[in-house]
């Protein structure tokens, strides 16, 4: 599809650890249209930040490489680029990112504002003083009160929740095709995280961006994505639309997952909630076949051997050979 | 069982002062899961390390069963323990699950024989396996660290366990289990649990009673039931509200506060939550709101006292 | 700062190392410090003349290799036809000797004093931190004159500055790690259960800053040679007939433009004794350190 701004196929990313090598992104393919929200969930472990990272070509090094598969941004291949273009050419201009902690995104010694219009000046190739103003257009996009007069600040006058502003503000300056968000709420209270899950939209709204949203949060990706993929020990295990997933999670994974969160407004009467059991994998020495089945109530024999393909059925992709 | 009166806590940094909790009252029932729940700098932290004696108190008394509690002694010490967040740093590195496990009864001078025997009670209440004394906290993941905590805290067999966010560092695949354990062995051992969390979801599914703060204070308290069903505060409100559900078809509903928490170090006159508060009359900014029992919850708020809110609504 | 980020950094030998992709393991830093301990354990066995033996007949012998050197001198002889091999074995003892007496006092009174200041905080620390603060400010050397000048010079009097200038890095050091494992939960989780105070220091922070300790003492092997040759040098430290690198520098600098090899061989030894030591200590904290391990 060409209105298709992120096509990943078959994406394989390695890590090289002393004590062995992590298939940290293994076989995972999926797509954002222009305007959509595709959120990326998974545990800690699940290979969920390595695929953003692979996306960025920010992954950690000398360890981490991508071996495999195609990361297609608009057509263009990204998976082999070097160093230089991705910060070039890509970075910053075509995909940026907000990342998951307000506190250290933001370098303390500089001012909000020089920090705001780096991009913009790199990218853009603005003098200092054009770029400053565009800055203080910026802050006042991601509504920061009284832009003008915060641009000359430091980070450590701003709040959590005004932080991840700015970082949303950096990172849409250069009006990107894509922007990588990995759980950007996870480190902010609920009252705060609602108000930066509306700013998403709007810049979202605004630009026609695809957004991919990282996060474990269930109910986080329930109300801002539009569809999800769910990620398990390197594996997408389930992808389908928000509505599809919630309403009927077809992989055990998933099931179980949705099944065990405690949720507001659903009575439990002090029973128990249904919990998966067992513990994910070791990344470094994964089962056999299926890296769930240790851990499904569904497993059969092949399972233990083969590893089951991600298949289209009905409008939703699932992994699993006993639901297909 | 636990009563807390008036309790403030001040500290001073960089010659300012921080009014972490100002006047909390508190009591908790023997047998209940009681939850204090807030966000971040809301004083939640202060008051679990001034209950378990790590911080002191500015005013304000304590009493535990009945008892005034003026000194931490080692009767207290027995009596109430302590889970944490972080599983990773509640276990030193460098001691085996054995040494961990048992050093508090060793504290108290209990004999060998009784420590061994009281080691294998626990660790099989715990579902850790016996072969788990002689390994290191390295050798286990997040969730089994978890519940290597949880045995550690029943070691002294504790009238009360204050459980401070025990499932928010853990995968959520694995929460349920800990959770659903922390209900079996209150079941079991009719013990008290004082909850302290920021996860509403998780507050409403496990505890009885609740008491929200904010900002040093308390804004409402009650049955669990009753607060869910019909929050009365308009921080209560806004919170419940503010969750995301795991639910594509609920609309997000954000329009209830603006702003961030205000600083502790100087709070708003009057209320404290005035600042950010959609139904705001003047007298909120001047005078703070009392606790007032309204049917079986207490709210501290002038406007639902006046009748107003409602319309707001 | 300068303190509490040498042992994060990674030191310029470390990444050397790993630049030049050496084994793991630090072979020859290893053997360079092997052989000083020889020498310094086993020398009177092992060396080929007595240190203070006068030959006046063979006074500046070159080293073997050159013309003009005799093999029953290998390293050559100085000004009063002294063995130089022989009293560099005589001053590995010495520097061996002060190096371990001091490093072993000022480890264990910075330690003391960084622990206490860490965990108990408030006045003890203000008290300590202010201490520290005095040392680092008062300059080694006019302080080693001082006491010098008043007191007799010695072995005991090398040992005894040398405790005065470096208690305060480990002082600095424990201080900052005892602050960061204070806040540790266990540490929050041993005062609930009633642990008293004395056993909290012994089974919870001493196992966790012994490693700090292990890779600063080897660090501060070197340095302390070097500052231990400094102090000979200047005829502050060890006095003869008693044979130190430092003093054989200091001897042999007035005959530097006929015979070079009198403070090269000694200059040499005390390079390489710190080289060593430098990179045994990066190799320590790396293998100690376990967030290191686990990657």
């Amino acid at each position: 599809m060409s209105t298709n701004v992120l096509e990943v196929q078959d994406l394989q990313t390695h890590l090289h650890l002393r004590r062995g090598v992590v298939k940290a992104v293994n076989q995972v393919s999926f797509s954002i249209a222009y305007g959509e929200t595709l959120g990326l969930i998974g545990e800690s472990g699940s290979g969920k930040t390595m695929t953003g990272l692979s996306l960025l070509g920010l992954l950690p090094r000398p360890a981490g490489r991508i071996v495999g598969g195609s990361i297609r941004l608009n057509g263009r291949e990204l998976s082999q680029l070097n160093q230089a273009t991705y910060a070039a050419q890509i970075r910053g201009k075509e995909i940026a990112m907000i990342s998951q902690d307000p506190m250290t995104s933001l370098n303390p010694v500089f001012s909000i504002g020089s920090q705001v219009a780096a991009p913009i000046r790199r990218h853009r190739h603005d003098t200092d003083q054009t770029a400053l103003a565009l800055a203080t257009e910026e802050l006042h996009r991601v509504r920061v009160p009284s832009p003008a007069l915060r641009i000359s600040h430091f980070p450590h006058q701003f709040s959590g929740g005004m932080r991840q502003r700015v970082i949303a503000a950096m990172a849409t300056a250069c009006r990107p095709n894509l922007l990588i968000a990995d759980e950007p709420t996870s480190a902010l209270d609920v009252t705060i995280q609602v108000q930066l899950m509306d700013l998403l939209d709007q810049l979202q709204d605004e630009s026609g961006a695809g957004l991919l949203f990282i996060t474990h949060d269930l109910g986080v990706a329930a109300s801002l994505c539009d569809r999800v993929a769910v990620m398990y020990a390197g594996s997408v295990v389930e992808t389908a639309a928000v509505t599809d997933l919630y309403a009927a999670p077809a992989h055990p994974y998933t099931r179980g997952l949705l099944a065990s969160v405690p949720r507001i407004g659903i009575k439990t009467e002090r029973g128990r909630l249904f919990s998966i059991p067992g513990t994910p994998p070791d990344p470094l020495d994964l089962p056999m076949g299926c890296a769930f089945a240790p851990r499904c109530d569904l497993v059969k024999d092949r399972c233990h051997r083969e590893s089951p393909p991600l298949i289209d059925k009905g409008g939703r992709e699932i992994a699993c050979f006993e639901v297909q | 069982m636990l009563n807390l009166r008036a309790i403030k806590c001040h500290f001073q940094t960089n010659g300012q002062i921080v009014r972490a909790v100002d006047g909390v009252n508190l009591d908790i029932v023997k047998g209940e899961t009681f939850a204090l729940v807030g966000e971040s700098g809301c004083g939640k932290s202060t008051l679990a390390k001034i209950i378990l004696g790590l911080a002191p108190i500015t005013a304000g008394s304590m009493s535990f069963a009945g008892e005034p509690l003026i000194k931490f002694n080692k009767r207290f010490r027995r009596r109430v323990q302590v889970v944490f967040q972080d599983p990773y740093s509640s276990l030193n590195p460098r001691l085996k699950v054995s040494t961990i496990l048992s050093e508090p009864m060793w504290a108290h001078g209990f004999k060998r024989d009784e420590v061994t025997q009281r080691l294998e009670l626990v660790m099989a209440l715990v579902g850790l396996q016996t072969n788990a004394g002689n390994l290191y906290p390295h050798e286990f993941s997040g969730g089994q660290r978890q519940r290597i905590a949880i045995a550690r805290a029943l070691m002294l067999a504790p009238e009360l366990i204050l459980l401070d966010e025990p499932i928010s560092a853990l995968d959520v695949s694995i929460r349920a289990q800990i959770l659903n354990l922390l209900q079996d062995l209150q079941d079991e051992l009719n013990i008290t649990y004082l909850l302290i969390a920021h996860d509403l979801a998780l507050v409403q599914h496990a505890s009885d009673r609740v008491a929200v703060m904010y900002l040093g204070r308390i804004v409402e308290t009650g049955p669990t039931e009753k607060i869910f069903a019909s929050p009365q505060h308009p921080y209560t409100q806004a919170l419940i509200s503010a969750v995301p559900e795991p639910d594509p078809t609920i609309a997000r509903n954000s329009n209830l506060i603006r702003g961030e928490v205000a600083s502790a170090i100087e709070p708003p006159t009057g209320c404290h939550f005035h600042p950010r508060c959609p139904h705001k009359i003047d007298r909120c900014t001047k005078e703070s709101p009392p606790l007032v029992a309204r049917e079986q919850v207490q709210v501290s708020c002038w406007v639902i006292g006046s009748g107003d809110l409602n319309v707001a609504k | 700062m300068g303190a509490e980020s040498i042992l994060k950094q990674r030191s310029i030998f470390a990444s050397l190392r790993t630049w030049l992709g050496f084994a793991r393991f630090p072979y020859i830093a290893m053997t360079v410090l092997g052989l000083v301990l020889v020498a310094a354990f086993f020398g009177s066995w092992i060396s080929p003349h007595s240190a203070n033996e006068i030959d006046l007949a063979m006074r500046l012998t070159p080293p073997a290799w050159l013309d003009g050197g005799s093999s029953a001198h290998i390293l050559g002889t100085d000004n009063l036809g002294r063995d130089i091999l022989s009293r560099l074995i005589a001053g590995a003892r010495v520097s061996v000797t002060i190096a371990a007496y001091a490093i072993i006092l000022s480890g264990a009174l910075g330690t003391f004093l960084g622990m206490a200041a860490g965990y108990f905080g408030g006045w003890i620390d203000a008290i300590i931190s202010r201490l520290i603060d005095i040392q680092m400010s008062v300059p080694s050397i006019p302080l080693a004159m001082l006491f010098v000048a008043v007191l007799s010079p010695g072995e005991a009097m090398v040992v005894f500055i040398i405790v005065l200038s470096y208690w305060t890095w480990y002082a600095r050091i424990v201080r900052g790690e005892v602050l960061s494992l204070r806040e540790r939960d266990y540490i929050a989780l041993a005062k609930v259960a009633g642990v008293s105070t004395p056993v909290i220091f012994i089974r919870h922070l001493w196992p966790n800053v012994l490693n700090t300790l292990l890779v600063l003492a080897t660090l501060q092997f070197g340095s302390v040679i070097v500052f231990e040759a400094g102090l000979s040098f200047l005829g502050l430290g060890i006095q003869p007939p008693d044979v130190s690198w430092g003093g054989m520098l200091s001897d042999g600098r007035n005959y530097i433009e006929v015979a070079w090899w009198l403070i090269t061989m000694p200059g040499f030894a005390i390079m390489m004794a710190c080289l060593a030591s430098n990179i045994v200590g990066d190799w320590l904290r790396d293998t100690l350190d376990p967030r290191l391990k686990q990657s």
